[in-house]
């Protein structure tokens, strides 16, 4: 079955904004509906084109209306927020995390023509903690981080999606789990964490990062968009960066703080976007997360282009952060040490 | 499932011993003295170029670690140069049977522990290392209350450690890396001294189940040595509560001298790995779910270890001198 009408939610987002606008240039899609509380830039609206935008609330049941009058056929859900950018308003991202998507599920439940669910997670479910396995594939327990946190409401919102697919068997779903997206025109927790000239890490542990571009992470949207792959999936970048790695790669000074004083360090750097360190970010922080991407490229067919060092490194130039170390100097160091051995090379062998 | 394995206690002799070291020392001899002094001088400098390349490569960032945070870079250039040292010098480790870990492929090393600092398991992963001529790395697996320590979790991921859980050691296997498990745990890690070279409880054998799911060999390892470094003569209980630890020991040095009080003793160590017992033919992932099989398995790991510890304890002549 060929998608024909694809409702997407939380397009006033990056990555949902996105994700319409590559649609909106497939002709064989008949309508594309873009459905968010607040409106997507001017910038992404262009780009949108021939999508339509409706400014709704989903957690209104009028969102029920838009689906049946419309005939949508696919619905791809990718307004939960995992990693806000910045301290946010906690209980009202909750609602909508979880409100949101119980009321967008029971108009899908209701809707004959829905055919297909699409449904954006976050690999924040696993939880990260000293006991968790190193590598967490699709089977792994649901643990999250912390009990009021945004992996909480991941955890949730899964669960209301496996009591849908149970419950309307000729649907199917999708899910994504997303590790943390990176890319230059990413606006999250971690992207302006990495953007600050001193970088605050948890003293005495080095987190095990695994990073999705977020080109990947489209291209992912698109494919279950438009292609019939029904399951779970984790979906990440190759490889894998410790924490302090990166922030070397980026050119910046690790700055170790007790984990208890971390969160208040995010309040310093004034002038600067805010960081915010929730209790789910500090265990991230401190023991990491890495998922097995086996049966996305097994099942799913999707081999990501950007391994998670690349994506890393695509960030730093695309935002152009300013180094605040340099170590050129060395490679000058060792090119003129190269030059002395070689020199010392010649005249033994001339002897 | 066979009988109990009956293990001959005096196996090889001393007089093999000594052969081989004398056989060593002929070796040695045939380098000669002159072309070694050469080559020092002349790797003076590319070492200073090596150091150069190395610290650039760290603080640039451009190196690898695998999913499990192992760290080889450093590993192999920082962890293991002074540990070196310490197994050369201070405990002048002899290491036998390297011969019998696989030269690639998963493997399952099982070995007995002790020593109130998990020295022992350190030690290991550097004999298997260095003895083997593949320089194979081992992956331990190791307790939660170690990523729990700040500073030490953080330095075991780095060295090729991960979390002791039936998903971690069937992935390393899998993958055909040389995972090692201490399956005595705490209780043989904390045991006191009057208890030394006396195998504790191997647990409920999950690492039995593992090998058999993955059809990796196990490899029994003994080691001596390691049980008199601190040789613990108490206990300190409600410290170790306060502390959430599993024992506070209290050594003849330790908590007496201080700081000092780390400093292992100099014992002799011996580091024995012994010829593999295949799981592969035993019947996968269906004998994992067999209690029995995997009950007596386990008993026929846990009883090779205590002969290879006994039969090495009868031919040692002293605790320092070996």
């Amino acid at each position: 079955m060929a998608a024909k009408v694809v409702l997407v939610t939380g397009v006033g987002g990056q990555l949902a904004g996105s994700l319409v606008a590559r649609l909106a240039t497939d002709p064989d899609i008949e309508r594309i509906i873009g459905v968010d509380t607040v409106a997507p830039s001017m910038r992404l609206l262009e780009r949108m084109g021939r999508a339509e935008f409706v400014r709704a609330d989903i957690r209104n049941p009028l969102i029920a209306k838009v689906i049946s009058n419309a005939k949508v056929d696919t619905v791809v859900h990718a307004s939960c927020t995992a990693h806000p950018a910045g301290p946010g308003r906690r209980t009202a991202i909750k609602e909508m995390n979880v409100i949101g998507t119980m009321q967008l599920l029971a108009a899908c439940q209701r809707s004959p023509q829905v055919r297909r669910l699409v449904v954006k997670s976050t690999a924040a479910v696993y939880g990260a903690s000293s006991r968790a396995p190193a590598v967490f594939d699709e089977d792994a327990n649901l643990i999250p981080a912390s009990s009021s946190g945004y992996s909480k409401d991941a955890v949730e919102v899964e669960g209301y999606v496996r009591g849908f697919a149970r419950r309307r068997p000729d649907v199917d779903v999708t899910v994504a789990r997303f590790t943390n997206l990176i890319g230059p025109a990413v606006d999250t927790v971690l992207t302006r964490y990495f953007a600050l000239p001193v970088t605050p890490s948890v003293f005495g542990s080095d987190a095990r990062m695994q990073l999705l571009h977020s080109d990947d992470a489209l291209a992912v949207l698109e494919r279950a968009t438009l292609t019939s792959k029904p399951g779970v999936f984790n979906v990440a970048g190759d490889g894998v960066l410790t924490l302090s790695q990166a922030i070397r790669r980026a050119r910046r000074v690790e700055l170790p703080v007790p984990k208890s004083v971390l969160p208040m360090t995010g309040r310093m750097f004034r002038g600067l976007p805010l960081v915010d360190f929730s209790a789910d970010q500090l265990q991230l922080l401190s023991f990491g997360r890495v998922v097995d991407t086996t049966r996305l490229k097994r099942d799913f067919g999707y081999t990501p282009g950007y391994t998670t060092g690349e994506a890393f490194d695509d960030y730093v130039t695309g935002r152009a952060l300013r180094p605040t170390v340099n170590v050129s100097w060395l490679r000058g160091l060792e090119r003129r040490l190269g030059s002395v051995r070689q020199r010392t090379g010649d005249a033994d062998t001339g002897e | 499932m066979g009988e109990a394995e009956v293990i001959p206690l005096h196996g090889p002799d001393r007089r093999t011993r000594t052969e081989e070291r004398e056989r060593a020392d002929a070796h040695m001899s045939d380098v000669d003295p002159e072309s070694t002094r050469v080559r020092a001088a002349d790797n003076r400098l590319p070492d200073l170029a090596e150091l150069i390349t190395f610290v650039r490569r760290r603080l640039s960032g451009a190196y690898d670690v695998d999913e499990f945070g192992f760290d080889k870079d450093l590993t192999d250039n920082v962890f293991y140069p002074p540990l070196r040292l310490l197994a050369d010098k201070w405990f002048r480790m002899e290491v036998s049977g390297a011969e019998h870990l696989p030269a690639d492929g998963g493997a399952l090393v099982v070995a007995n522990h002790s020593g109130t600092l998990p020295l022992d398991a350190v030690m290991t992963g550097l004999a298997a290392h260095d003895a083997h001529p593949a320089h194979r790395h081992l992956r331990m697996l190791a307790a939660d209350l170690v990523f729990q320590v700040p500073v030490l979790g953080s330095l075991a991921r780095k060295s090729g450690q991960t979390l002791a859980c039936h998903p971690d050691a069937e992935r390393l296997l899998n993958a055909g890396e040389l995972v090692g498990v201490w399956p005595e745990g705490f209780k043989g890690i904390g045991k006191p001294f009057a208890d030394r070279y006396k195998l504790q409880r191997f647990g409920r054998g999950g690492f039995v189940s593992a090998a058999l799911r993955t059809g990796a060999p196990i490899v029994p390892c003994s080691i001596v040595g390691a049980e008199e470094i601190y040789p613990k003569i108490a206990d300190i209980k409600p410290l170790a509560r306060m502390l959430g630890v599993p024992y506070f020991p209290v050594t003849p040095l330790f908590p007496l001298l201080g700081p000092l009080g780390v400093l292992p003793l100099p014992t002799k160590w011996y580091i024995e790995f012994s010829a593999p017992i295949e799981t592969a033919e035993l019947g996968g992932s269906g004998a994992a779910e067999d209690p029995m099989l995997v009950f007596n398995l386990t008993d026929q790991v846990r009883e090779r270890i205590q002969q290879m510890l006994y039969r090495r304890l009868a031919l040692r002549r002293g605790v320092f001198r070996g």
